[in-house]
């Protein structure tokens, strides 16, 4: 048992578990998963500037805080106490791809090191990947109302076809930058 | 300490989620070039299983474990969805990560992760700044 914890886990265990989490939080709580929120009210609970949508009462949506709280202490305790592999096991195509067109050479933890590296900050590879990427993913999720949780997992089991033009989006806007963007870059 | 429980099952979401490695911006790379069916199958299972789930707390008007009725809110149309939608995946591809896995790579040591979250609470910051005059 401890060995199977301890590899990676396949997509038809994993992701079945992450849909059990939809009814989970429903029956525990009548909560409806969506992480992308929680942003919303660090701001509203740290640095509201008398901002209308960030003037609301977070302290009664602080289960989210809390979710996300887990969420970090899973990653902790997913990677540093149950063990991990050095490098993830993707595909021979994505390794040489990534060789091939973005220079990387490091395939070692969860991020390249090369691209994400905190020594990047003030470099453009820091400002396009670390400050540019987390700003759209933060602007981007509260505009469309609902991250991969909120929607992809969440809205599309509640069968809601606004999620899915959410899905539609975030995919093209995934692949664009992949396949568009990214040969720009390098 | 009611919100205890969402900390448990946060948890163990954060452990599913750095187990699957779907919070590797490698996997997420290897997605969006259709090169491997791990994040599809992990996504699409989760959909299904959560869709199933739904369904059934709906027939058999299932209740909370305190006794309410459970309710899912109807999400509502507005442009942003494309839009945001649209910026939201530029960033997925360039960090890898969504607000769920920023957090499991926190906590997983990756000191990137702190930036990629001060940075994305900008963004939520500016996009509430700025709500009222964008489309």
């Amino acid at each position: 048992m401890l060995d199977f914890l301890r590899q990676s886990w396949p997509w038809y265990v994993a992701g079945p578990l992450i849909g059990l989490t939809v009814p989970a939080l429903l029956i525990v709580g009548n909560k409806a998963l969506g992480i992308s929120s929680s942003l919303r009210h660090i701001c509203a609970a740290c640095v509201p500037a008398g901002i209308p949508f960030l003037r609301y009462d977070w302290r009664a949506e602080a289960w989210n805080l809390w979710f996300v709280l887990g969420i970090t202490l899973g990653g902790f305790v997913g990677y540093r106490v149950l063990g991990h592999p050095d490098a993830v096991a993707i595909s021979a195509a994505t390794v040489r791809d990534l060789r091939a067109q973005l220079h990387l050479t490091d395939f070692t933890g969860l991020l390249p090191r090369e691209l994400f590296a905190l020594d990047n900050l003030a470099h453009w590879r820091g400002w396009v990947f670390l400050e540019l990427g987390g700003f759209l993913v933060g602007f981007g999720t509260r505009y469309a109302g609902g991250c991969t949780s909120g929607h992809a997992i969440s809205g599309l089991a509640n069968l809601q076809w606004v999620s899915l033009v959410a899905v539609v989006g975030f995919f093209a806007g995934g692949l664009l930058m992949t396949w568009f963007i990214y040969p720009l870059l390098f | 300490m009611k919100n205890l429980k969402y900390l448990v099952l946060g948890t163990l979401f954060g452990i599913i989620l750095t187990k699957s490695e779907v919070i590797s911006w490698f996997r997420i790379q290897e997605m969006f070039r259709f090169q491997s069916f791990h994040m599809y199958g992990v996504i699409g299972s989760a959909v299904v299983v959560g869709m199933l789930s739904v369904q059934l707390i709906k027939r058999y008007q299932l209740r909370t474990i305190n006794g309410e009725e459970i309710r899912l809110a109807d999400k509502q149309f507005s442009p942003g969805i494309w839009i945001g939608g649209l910026l939201f995946g530029l960033g997925w591809a360039l960090t890898g990560a969504c607000p769920g896995p920023m957090f499991a790579q926190l906590g997983s040591g990756v000191g990137a992760a702190a930036v990629l979250i001060v940075a994305a609470l900008a963004g939520t910051w500016t996009y509430s700044a700025l709500r009222e005059r964008l489309p």
